[in-house]
């Protein structure tokens, strides 16, 4: 990987290799959180700090760590910014983070992040990591919050409801409404709802790529694409 | 069994998919009627619709999927599939909730997987944990029986609040609805009245709610039916009912004024539906002999659990998901010795 291409990097992140729809990691909390768009957001937003701050420091440290303990140190540089980052929510944003609660500690096991760290970071240089943690975020937070946005429309017929716990108060009224009479299908907030969320945004992630690829059969891959995220 | 003394070749009449599953709607007919005659019409609407529901579903399904669309539709199991739910479903449910429900059956649980044959669990129980989930209030809003039923609906009557929701006039959902016998009893025991009090109330019939055991009388009907076609074998039924009640008769001699006696189990709720036509789904339950004598008897007692300690109105539902969960692996445990070979026939 010495020639790294900065658009092959943002598409894998957001698209082809999403950590969530394709790589299926980080489930944990991509499922329990995702009840409203919101909570998916703020974790979203959480998860891409700690990814983009981890790949950034695994990659300077490439050359200083044995591959023996590669693991642990890792495992210490990701924990010290997700306690950094669950600090700075609790002081900036207490309300969110009193809603995604155990959450934001757990983004420590989210294997996306280490698995991220492993595949790419300790073996790339500063801005490619750097790039690749962004990306790798973003895609994670899209899917995060298309899937909350979901559940939270089929079950309680709102979007975007709580806005101001992370925009502050006038974020109040961003919230959209089916109206009062709106009967929101209870299943869809509770952990079966995130389950059949999930597996329908695949299925139409994989209809998709599958539209794609028959309008354009001529075009051969040149090498399969996610190979470098075989890990974790 | 027949024998006849013709020569080879035999040909027997073709065991069809599609005689198979008019066998068994043919079976559910008598409870379905039953059901009619003590709940009203409104059990025929849901009914109707539910099938018309289904089959355009699957025929939406089918043609998705580039499949040939007349034999899909022909093999009558959709149709199946949604009486079962139909019967099942409360009398004066909203009608986009049977849509729903039947949707879900027919395109989540069922064509997702591939099909009739392929699907893990099944669909019209799925259909109807997934309602029952999402909208509890609807789903327990039952109608009393006809003998104690003070304001019987005319077909326009619960059409129009099927369809549209407006109550006739001077009604109330509370004057019309009433909470089923099994409800009734879990939520009064829970409040620790005693046994002998609950069932001096007139919604009790001989074994189970008035009109209620009726109801399952018909369905057990259905299912002798059912087993002299030979379309169900005895093993599932027989263990499902067996350990249910042994289970319930167990904690009534235990404390007889906290636990309903074993009848009751049988008769009420939808346990009887369960054990012929829901637990004996060909594609979702155990298919090894001594497999479905397990698969019926941990649905008994899951049966008897959930109804005594969990929250929900009726368990039949959840017991046979459970069950179907459990189903491959039962089977993978329980297969017969190949013969002429020694031990357990897995080496």
């Amino acid at each position: 990987m010495s020639e790294t291409s900065y658009g092959r990097l943002i598409r894998d992140g957001l698209w082809s290799n999403n950590q969530a729809l394709v790589a299926l990691l980080g489930l944990c909390p991509l499922l329990a959180v995702t009840n409203t768009a919101i909570n998916g957001l703020g974790l979203g937003i959480a998860t891409t700090a700690v990814l983009v701050l981890s790949n950034a420091t695994v990659s300077l440290i490439r050359n200083l760590v044995r591959p023996e303990v590669r693991l642990p140190v890792f495992v210490i540089v990701i924990a010290s910014f997700v306690t950094a980052v669950e600090l700075s929510m609790n002081a900036w944003f207490h309300d969110l983070y009193k809603v995604l609660g155990i959450f934001i500690p757990l983004i420590v096991t989210n294997c996306a992040i280490i698995g991220r760290a492993e595949a790419f970071a300790s073996k790339n240089h500063l801005l490619p990591a750097i790039v690749d943690g962004l990306s790798m975020g973003l895609g994670f937070t899209g899917a995060l919050v298309a899937l909350g946005a979901m559940r939270e429309l089929l079950g309680m017929g709102t979007l975007f409801s709580q806005a101001d716990l992370m925009f502050g108060a006038t974020a109040a009224d961003w919230s959209f409404s089916l109206g009062a009479n709106f009967q929101g299908m209870l299943l869809a907030i509770l952990p079966p709802g995130a389950f059949l969320g999930m597996g329908l945004m695949i299925a139409l992630k994989n209809i998709i790529d599958g539209r794609q690829r028959k309008a354009q059969p001529a075009k051969v891959e040149a090498a399969p694409a996610g190979l470098e995220s075989g890990a974790a | 069994m027949r024998f006849s003394t013709i020569t080879s070749p035999h040909s027997a009449r073709p065991n069809s998919v599609s005689r198979t599953m008019l066998l068994v709607i043919l079976a559910l007919l008598p409870g379905a009627a039953a059901m009619i005659w003590y709940f009203g019409w409104g059990v025929l609407i849901n009914m109707i619709l539910a099938s018309v529901t289904a089959v355009a579903c699957e025929a939406l399904a089918v043609r998705l999927r580039n499949r040939p669309v007349l034999p899909v539709i022909g093999d009558f199991s959709a149709v199946l599939t949604a009486l079962l739910l139909a019967v099942a479903l409360p009398p004066l449910l909203p009608w986009w909730l049977t849509v729903i429900g039947v949707a879900f059956a027919i395109l989540m649980v069922k064509q997702i997987y591939g099909g009739l044959g392929y699907n893990p669990f099944n669909p019209a129980m799925a259909a109807y944990v997934l309602l029952l989930v999402s909208y509890p209030v609807q789903m327990t809003s039952w109608l009393p029986p006809e003998m104690l039923n003070e304001h019987p609906l005319t077909l326009l009557q619960s059409a129009s609040v099927i369809f549209t929701g407006a109550l006739p006039a001077g009604l109330s959902w509370d004057a019309l609805t009433m909470a089923t016998p099994l409800d009734a009893m879990f939520t009064q025991l829970d409040q620790s009245r005693m046994l002998s009090e609950i069932l001096a109330q007139p919604l009790w019939g001989d074994f189970g709610g008035r009109g209620w055991e009726w109801v399952g009388n018909w369905y057990l009907l259905g299912g002798l039916f059912l087993l002299y076609k030979r379309v169900i074998s005895w093993h599932i039924p027989v263990s499902m009912l067996g350990s249910l009640l042994v289970i319930a008769m167990l904690f009534h001699f235990l404390d007889q004024e906290a636990y309903p006696f074993g009848m009751f189990h049988i008769f009420t709720g939808g346990t009887l539906l369960g054990a012929f036509f829901i637990a004996t789904d060909p594609v979702s339950a155990c298919t090894t002999r001594k497999g479905q004598l397990v698969y019926g008897a941990c649905i008994g007692l899951l049966v008897f659990i959930i109804r005594t300690w969990g929250g929900y109105p009726d368990a039949v539902a959840f017991a046979v998901l459970l069950m179907n969960m459990a189903a491959p692996t039962i089977d993978y445990y329980t297969q017969p010795r190949a013969f002429g070979h020694q031990g357990a026939g897995r080496d």
